[in-house]
């Protein structure tokens, strides 16, 4: 028996901040690639130090539903999992490249494939491209168009910026896009100033966040001037400076998202070709803009 | 009735190839020659497998009961087999006193729901779960849930649509059955309204529990919470036995606090009364205990306020109202109350300066801002 557990920020404010590792548990649970699909948080119940008790499975692959890596995947779900002899140079990673590490969970004996974060597989890379998709509501979106990658960005973890500048030079590299910018909202270049970036009349904005908060429905519009007041909303596109914002809220809420987390059980390990190949298929579908 | 079917004898048959079976009253033997087929009621020696077709079949509760624990549930989820015998208490009442309660349906109070086992037409086991508020109400009159993940969305909100981080608050909404789960599935719903509880019990049954005491998970925060490594303030342990009067109390929470200070220094604050054991101090604890550390790095110092007595006492009668969430439930008109709202902006207005200071009394005096 393999489990798969997804281990997320969660919190005790939101309720939002959860949905999408909910909805992507589901995903991957219908496939049916696992025994078991089970999800854990360090601020929502099942807590991080309980969540392996429940899976049943001797085999658990635990992807972290973070953006970037450090404190979290570094510290403290390593610790909370109470991962047997954890040692962050195990991932020997340049801050991109955390893959997997195989250790005990110190209280359950089970063995725990431990992944990188999902926020810096290269295959996030084409969940930015398809939240473009998603929220221009145009599978072909590039042509004309801009695309600004937006991260917290901070002085504590200088891994932050680096997921974001990564996946801004691969989706520049496709050469799909007209601009690829990385923008952050702590630090230089800021996403307050988007249309100075930018020539193209329509840009797309993605922030590499997970979940939809404060962040990225208040803070991110108001300050690219989409809207006066968050809670009167915007439109997408809205206009500002004379160019078409198309604001895509968080990527994490994007279906597809389910795959990097197949990915990096794939990576590690687990034996679920067909479940990628399914979630692949089954989150294809690009709703119209705004939905 | 029940009865054993084709699969049922089938599934005995093989296994009486591989080893005996001891199991619930119910023995059963291949010696080479005959097979020996035994229940608290009768014993046969020496049968062909038409004989032994008929013992089980005149023994069908027995075999279909070995069949539905060793086939349906496994042996893989210990903690889900021994939650699925407590509701029908397996271990404790004989196959014929089970199969009669479960015709009647065997009910299990876990935190506020109500779990009734039922018996199916093989010895397959059904379960229903509603809100034990529910206990008397129609099916027809609660929303039916099929999938046992809904209890996610379930439990979300309470009923005045706040969000409830804390799932064992005992603030579950009602109106709502899930109307027949099998074993995995009603596991699957019960660990969604109360994750990790069926493990926990289950742990502290069997003696394996392990408890983490305050002392030592406050120890292991870093980050933003490492603050709360200082709070070894004031007298002995008052500090944490504050914590959990005001978080681990039964009217705020259904699990039974079984942490202590640490493994030597028990807590005065009982621990509840609830049928699952809290094994730590949960992360709304450790965030609380963080704001309250960084609040008891100050020092007190002495105010002076004007109040009559009666303005004393509704002071104290509004911390209390809305310490126990009882503010709602003071009626719009009744003035005696001292949480009623117009009571209280009456005091507002007679006692509170343009800046909203109390009995005009400053927060910081002329010679701290100096």
């Amino acid at each position: 028996m393999q489990a798969l557990v997804i281990v997320a920020h969660g919190s005790h404010l939101n309720p939002d901040s959860s949905t999408p590792t909910r909805r992507h548990a589901d995903t991957i649970r219908a496939t049916g690639a696992f025994d078991e699909v089970k999800t854990g948080f360090w601020k929502e119940e099942p807590s991080l130090r309980e969540v392996l008790r429940t899976v049943e499975s001797e085999e658990v692959y635990v992807v972290p539903l973070f953006i970037s890596e450090g404190y979290f995947t570094e510290q403290v779900i390593p610790r909370e999992l109470r991962l047997e002899g954890w040692d962050v140079s195990e991932w020997d990673s340049d801050g991109l490249s955390a893959d997997t590490a195989t250790l005990v969970a110190e209280d359950t004996g089970q063995t725990v494939h431990y992944c990188g974060p999902v926020g810096t597989h290269e295959s996030m890379t084409d969940v930015i491209v398809r939240r473009a998709e998603t929220v221009t509501g145009d599978p072909d979106v590039g042509e004309g168009f801009g695309l600004a990658v937006v991260g917290h960005g901070t002085e504590r973890n200088e891994n932050s910026a680096k997921a974001i500048e990564y996946h801004a030079d691969r989706v520049r590299e496709t050469g799909r896009f007209e601009e690829v910018r990385a923008l952050y909202m702590d630090e230089e270049p800021e996403v307050d100033d988007v249309t100075d970036h930018f020539e193209s009349e329509d840009v797309v904005v993605v922030p590499l966040f997970v979940a939809d908060g404060f962040h990225t429905q208040e803070d991110i519009p108001e300050d690219m001037g989409l809207t006066d007041d968050y809670r009167t909303g915007y439109d997408v596109p809205a206009e500002v400076d004379g160019h078409r914002i198309w604001y895509a809220g968080a990527v994490g809420t994007e279906a597809l998202m389910a795959d990097v987390v197949l990915e990096r059980a794939a990576d590690a390990g687990a034996d679920i070709e067909e479940a990628i190949a399914s979630v692949r298929e089954e989150t294809r579908e690009t709703p119209a803009a705004g939905d | 009735m029940t009865s054993v079917r084709g699969e049922q004898f089938e599934a005995l048959v093989r296994r009486l190839d591989e080893r005996p079976i001891d199991f619930d009253g119910l023995r059963a033997e291949w010696d080479g020659e005959g097979y020996a087929f035994e229940t608290p009621e009768r014993t046969h020696e020496g049968l062909s497998q038409a004989g032994l077709h008929e013992a089980a079949a005149n023994a069908e509760p027995y075999v279909t009961n070995w069949h539905f624990w060793e086939a349906d549930v496994g042996h893989e989820g210990r903690h889900r087999r021994a939650f699925l015998r407590k509701l029908e208490a397996a271990d404790d009442r004989s196959v014929p006193e089970r199969y009669d309660s479960l015709a009647e349906g065997m009910v299990t109070e876990w935190g506020e729901l109500r779990i009734t086992a039922t018996l199916g037409d093989a010895g397959e086991r059904r379960y229903e779960v509603r809100h034990e508020d529910d206990a008397a109400a129609a099916a027809a009159a609660l929303e039916t849930h099929e999938e046992p993940l809904d209890a996610r969305d379930i439990g979300t909100y309470d009923e005045k649509g706040r969000y409830r981080p804390l799932k064992t608050a005992p603030t579950l909404v009602d109106g709502w059955v899930f109307p027949a789960l099998d074993g995995r599935e009603l596991v699957e719903a019960v660990d969604a309204f109360y994750p990790a509880t069926v493990a926990n019990w289950n742990l502290e049954r069997e003696g394996e529990l392990d408890v983490s005491h305050w002392e030592g998970t406050m120890e292991r925060q870093s980050g933003i919470y490492s603050v709360i490594q200082t709070w070894n303030r004031g007298k002995g342990t008052d500090h944490v036995e504050w914590v959990a009067e005001s978080c681990c109390d039964d009217s705020q929470c259904l699990k039974r606090r079984e942490w202590q200070y640490d493994e030597e220094t028990e807590l005065d604050a009982p621990g509840g009364d609830g049928a699952f054991p809290c094994r730590e101090p949960c992360s709304l604890v450790v965030a609380a205990a963080r704001k309250w550390t960084r609040l008891e790095g100050e020092e007190s110092r002495t105010y002076e306020f004007e109040l009559t007595p009666s303005e004393k006492e509704q002071v104290e009668e509004i911390i209390d109202a809305v310490a126990d969430g009882r503010v709602d439930d003071v009626r719009e008109a009744d003035i005696y109350e001292g949480a009623n709202r117009y009571r209280t902006r009456f005091l507002r207005a007679k006692r509170f300066d343009e800046e909203g200071n109390l009995s005009g009394t400053p927060t910081e005096s002329d010679e701290d801002e100096n």
